[in-house]
């Protein structure tokens, strides 16, 4: 199958003007006839049901979690960028288009990215209607920081909750939908298939997870947010209940999946404590605009941070990479970590962490404020209170939630940090409109793969949610629509809702009646240390295939061994979970064998057999400047489609951070 | 910080379904690490009774970083258990000594029915939202956001209203079961913004009577909630709602 990306023809900075000017519309008459299907309500899918529901379709959206509000949106801390040049730095469309194409390492397609950068803009006049409070200065007017390494300040923040108050401002416009009757909201329902008729998706197959029964929703298209798949891991900062499900079903019906190998590994995450960890706990990347970043420069030191003498500390970034120094993209701060541990030099209990320490911007920031006063001869103890005022200022919330989950005062004693899975920029391959290589099947937000190529760059990812769904599917989707007005809402006693309806049954039916002697647990952790061991910030080819072959194996043991309590219709978490780690069990093998297929590094996608000299990651353009969109053939059975990328504008050169 | 184990005695609330009597049931945990969180000490224990052929305790949790509210229990009489401030996901076993005896129950409020074990319904919260809690504002209608300066004093204290995560805790804390503190975080945040002035007296007129109407208690100023906030949210919320409840009562019988 060819895959068409449909970008419009035209100049960069006109496709998006020209292709809303140019595509179809549906009257409102025939809007009220129509019915979307959303599924997941976080940014992107929140966003999406409420301006759909406005527009007058009828949507019917869906979530796992106890209320739409729940959405791992929530959890984003950092902020949400947008080219408004408010702070006269010479921000543009053009210079967000032009970092984003390169943070991605160019494996991100140029004309959604423009479009992204366009949209940017919207995002934030729509939010701050909505009341969302985000930081002000003075004045009144709204407040930037920098982020990321940006060389402007475009990051628009809530404090360190910026996810959540833009997920309760759309999830308020979804509720105000509901309230008016145009959005139907389904909490507590999983989606476990898509339903497909004369090759249109046309409805999904949910269960309640609080009664355990199946229903059958019918939808003229479907909408997949589902997020991102991180969770096949077990540890990453995703929430427990993240999964891939939704979108692998989706694949299983003819969706291809692209890129799946690309996953974001965070640098400033809380290090793994112990057998018992449930979960990694990320802090904030802008902890390292002012945090150093060090270990010892002795091997197995065993001395406490605070006790080790500053010629006896190797500030490793600063070292490596004067230029950018703390600052390096997320995907080389995560792999120089990984390399200083791995040769010996990592602290803490498990030497699987680095420091990352305060007390110099501590003492900087007390002379700035001691010399505000006059008090220029301040003792060391008044310019240390007044420098930790400041930094409390500024990261309290994040230096209060460390304390709380390691029992440690970073004030007083450096951070231990370590990289941990983060995102995905890897999901279902889409077309410029975001749809899926099934028709009337979409994918927004996370669950695609087309905005951030091969890394994504950080306050990213909460635009790349909310442009989908507030500016992009609004549009886009109304294309397909315009064709579907003489389409009949479908009975859901079709024979193919019956018969997909009955394969869900029946999985699940098979699942319980295994009645082995082990957990879901114990599989999910199992798979997650191949994945990380194999397929995590580092990868080889020998590696990768023996990965598979053990995920073969976990794979096969689990459908034989393992051991679901309860019943099917009643609440019954441990099946939910089998359910998706069933999947996941799938999706790990197909990773492994796009990141085999990659032999170049990239972004976030490190291959031991391409690297420089220096260590550092080695591109390969000429062989591998393309999507990856695999397509699901049966059981361990995949073929690779490939979609050529072309860079019109932003060239392609080697990043260099030093 | 010294780190240790510890063997505890745990009192778990058991319910089948909404409509089953419930019970308490008590297990034994041992070689509990100090350096585990709350909710990864119940992994232990479900893990512990899969393995024993029994079923797992039903507890509701996602994000496990003290974000998303879903978590919700109430321990040793204390919603979100003994530290201030504080989810039960960011609650860790450091709290509690070698041999203690912990009580965990579900929310108990009559608008928050359990579905099962510590799992509550707290759709409530979702309808009072509905209600009003939102600004009426379509995609594509907004203008330039700084062509509305607030206050930065305004917006401070409206950003610290809108931190609520809606978990619930404060009708849990309260024994009238009131959901003063969270109806009044929303109608605070958005009173305090110029974009929310439009709606300003339907909203809190609206999210009263929804609250009402779902059989939450009254107010009585014990401030049990703002003492259990996990985001300390104020009760000088609720006395601002108390301000325009009043004002927009006596505005509409006026018109």
């Amino acid at each position: 199958m060819s895959l068409d990306s449909k970008i419009p023809a035209g100049e960069m900075d006109k496709k998006w003007t020209d292709y809303k000017g140019h595509v179809k519309l549906v009257n409102p008459a025939n809007k009220r006839k129509l019915e979307i299907i959303v599924v997941g309500t976080g940014l992107a899918g929140a966003s999406a049901a409420a301006s759909l529901g406005e527009m007058g379709y009828k949507v019917k959206a869906f979530c796992f979690q106890d209320s739409p509000r729940r959405a791992h949106s929530i959890a984003a801390q950092g902020g949400i960028n947008a080219a408004k040049n408010y702070q006269n730095d010479g921000d543009s469309v053009f210079r967000l288009f032009y970092d984003t194409v390169k943070g991605g390492d160019y494996r991100s397609r140029e004309a959604n990215v423009h479009r992204l950068a366009e949209v940017s803009n919207n995002i934030i006049d729509q939010c701050v209607a909505q009341g969302v409070p985000f930081a002000r200065e003075y004045g009144g007017l709204l407040s930037n920081r920098s982020f990321g390494g940006t060389q402007v300040q475009r990051t628009f923040y809530a404090a360190g909750q910026t996810g959540q108050q833009l997920l309760l401002g759309a999830y308020s416009a979804l509720e105000r939908q509901v309230a008016l009757g145009s959005v139907t909201m389904y909490s507590r329902h999983e989606m476990l298939d898509i339903v497909k008729i004369d090759g249109k998706a046309r409805g999904i197959i949910a269960r309640n997870l609080v009664t355990g029964k199946l229903e059958r929703h019918f939808g003229h298209c479907v909408l997949l947010c589902t997020g991102g798949y991180g969770n096949v891991f077990y540890l990453s900062t995703n929430a427990m209940g993240s999964n891939v499900t939704a979108a692998w079903k989706a694949h299983k019906k003819g969706a291809f999946f692209g890129n799946p190998c690309f996953t974001q590994i965070h640098p400033t995450c809380i290090p793994v404590s112990g057998d018992h960890q449930s979960k990694l706990t990320l802090m904030s990347e802008s902890l390292r605009n002012d945090g150093r970043i060090w270990v010892p420069k002795q091997k197995g030191d065993n001395r406490k941070g605070v006790d080790i003498p500053e010629e006896e500390r190797d500030y490793y970034l600063e070292r490596r990479y004067p230029a950018f120094g703390n600052l390096v993209p997320r995907d080389v701060a995560s792999r120089a970590a990984k390399e200083r541990c791995d040769e010996g030099y990592g602290v803490g209990t498990t030497k699987m962490a680095v420091y990352l320490d305060f007390k110099d911007a501590i003492i900087r920031y007390g002379k700035i404020e001691a010399g505000k006063t006059g008090n220029e001869e301040a003792a060391h103890h008044t310019i240390l209170e007044l420098g930790k005022a400041v930094v409390a200022e500024k990261y309290g919330n994040l230096f209060e939630m460390y304390e709380k989950i390691t029992g440690e005062n970073p004030y007083e004693v450096p951070m231990r940090i370590y990289p941990a899975v983060h995102y995905t920029m890897g999901g279902l391959w889409v077309d410029y409109e975001l749809k899926t290589t099934v028709d009337g099947l979409y994918a927004l937000g996370e669950a695609n793969f087309s905005d951030h190529g091969a890394n994504r760059l950080g306050a990213s990812a909460l635009m790349q949610g909310l442009a989908d769904g507030y500016f992009v599917i609004p549009y886009t989707l109304g294309n397909y629509l315009a064709d579907e007005i003489r389409t009949a809402s479908i009975p859901t006693d079709h024979p193919a809702f019956v018969e997909a309806e009955k394969e869900v049954n029946e999985r699940i039916t098979k699942l319980m009646s295994i009645k082995g002697s082990q957990s879901v647990e114990s599989f999910h952790k199992r798979l997650g240390k191949i994945m990380w061991d194999k397929c995590g910030m580092a990868r080889n080819a020998k590696g990768l295939s023996e990965a598979i072959v053990e995920i073969q194996e976990l794979r096969k043991q689990f459908w034989s061994d393992v051991r679901i309590p309860g019943d099917i219709e009643e609440m019954n978490p441990e099946l939910d979970k089998a359910g998706r780690v069933a999947d996941f069990l799938e999706l790990g093998e197909l990773m492994c064998m796009d990141a085999l297929n990659r032999n170049e590094s990239c972004g976030g996608h490190f291959r031991e057999e391409s690297q420089t000299e220096e260590g550092e990651a080695k591109r390969d353009d000429a062989n591998f400047s393309y999507v990856s969109a695999w397509e699901y053939k049966g059981d361990s059975n995949w073929q690779l489609n490939k979609e050529p990328l072309t860079f019109d504008i932003v060239k392609p050169t080697q990043r260099s951070y030093k | 910080m010294e780190h240790y184990n510890m063997k505890l005695t745990l009192k778990v609330w058991k319910q089948k379904n909404s409509n089953a009597a419930g019970s308490f049931e008590t297990y034994q945990v041992s070689d509990i690490s100090s350096e585990m969180s709350f909710l990864e000490m119940f992994d232990v224990l479900n893990e512990q009774l899969v393995n024993e052929g029994k079923e797992p305790i039903a507890f509701d949790h996602d994000c496990r970083e003290g974000i998303c509210g879903m978590c919700s229990m109430y321990i040793n009489g204390r919603a979100h258990g003994p530290w201030t401030k504080n989810t039960v996901c960011q609650l860790h076993m450091r709290a509690f000594n070698d041999g203690e005896t912990i009580v965990v129950e579900p929310w108990r409020a009559a608008a928050f029915p359990v579905i099962k074990d510590l799992m509550v319904d707290r759709s409530a919260f979702d309808r009072i939202i509905q209600a009003g809690g939102f600004i009426s504002v379509n995609t594509g209608n907004a203008v330039d956001a700084n062509s509305l300066p607030v206050d930065k004093k305004d917006a401070d204290t409206a950003f610290d209203a809108a931190s609520c995560i809606g978990c619930g805790a404060c009708v849990a804390a309260c024994k009238n079961s009131s959901a003063m503190l969270f109806v009044s975080a929303k109608v605070s945040q958005l009173a305090l913004l110029p974009q929310g002035q439009p709606e300003r007296e339907t909203r809190v007129l609206n999210m009263v009577t929804q609250m009402d109407k779902e059989g939450f208690g009254n107010c009585t100023n014990t401030y049990a909630c703002e003492a259990e906030c996990p985001k300390g949210i104020s009760v000088a919320n609720i006395a601002r709602m108390n301000r325009e409840y009043l004002k927009a009562g006596l505005n509409s019988e006026a018109k």
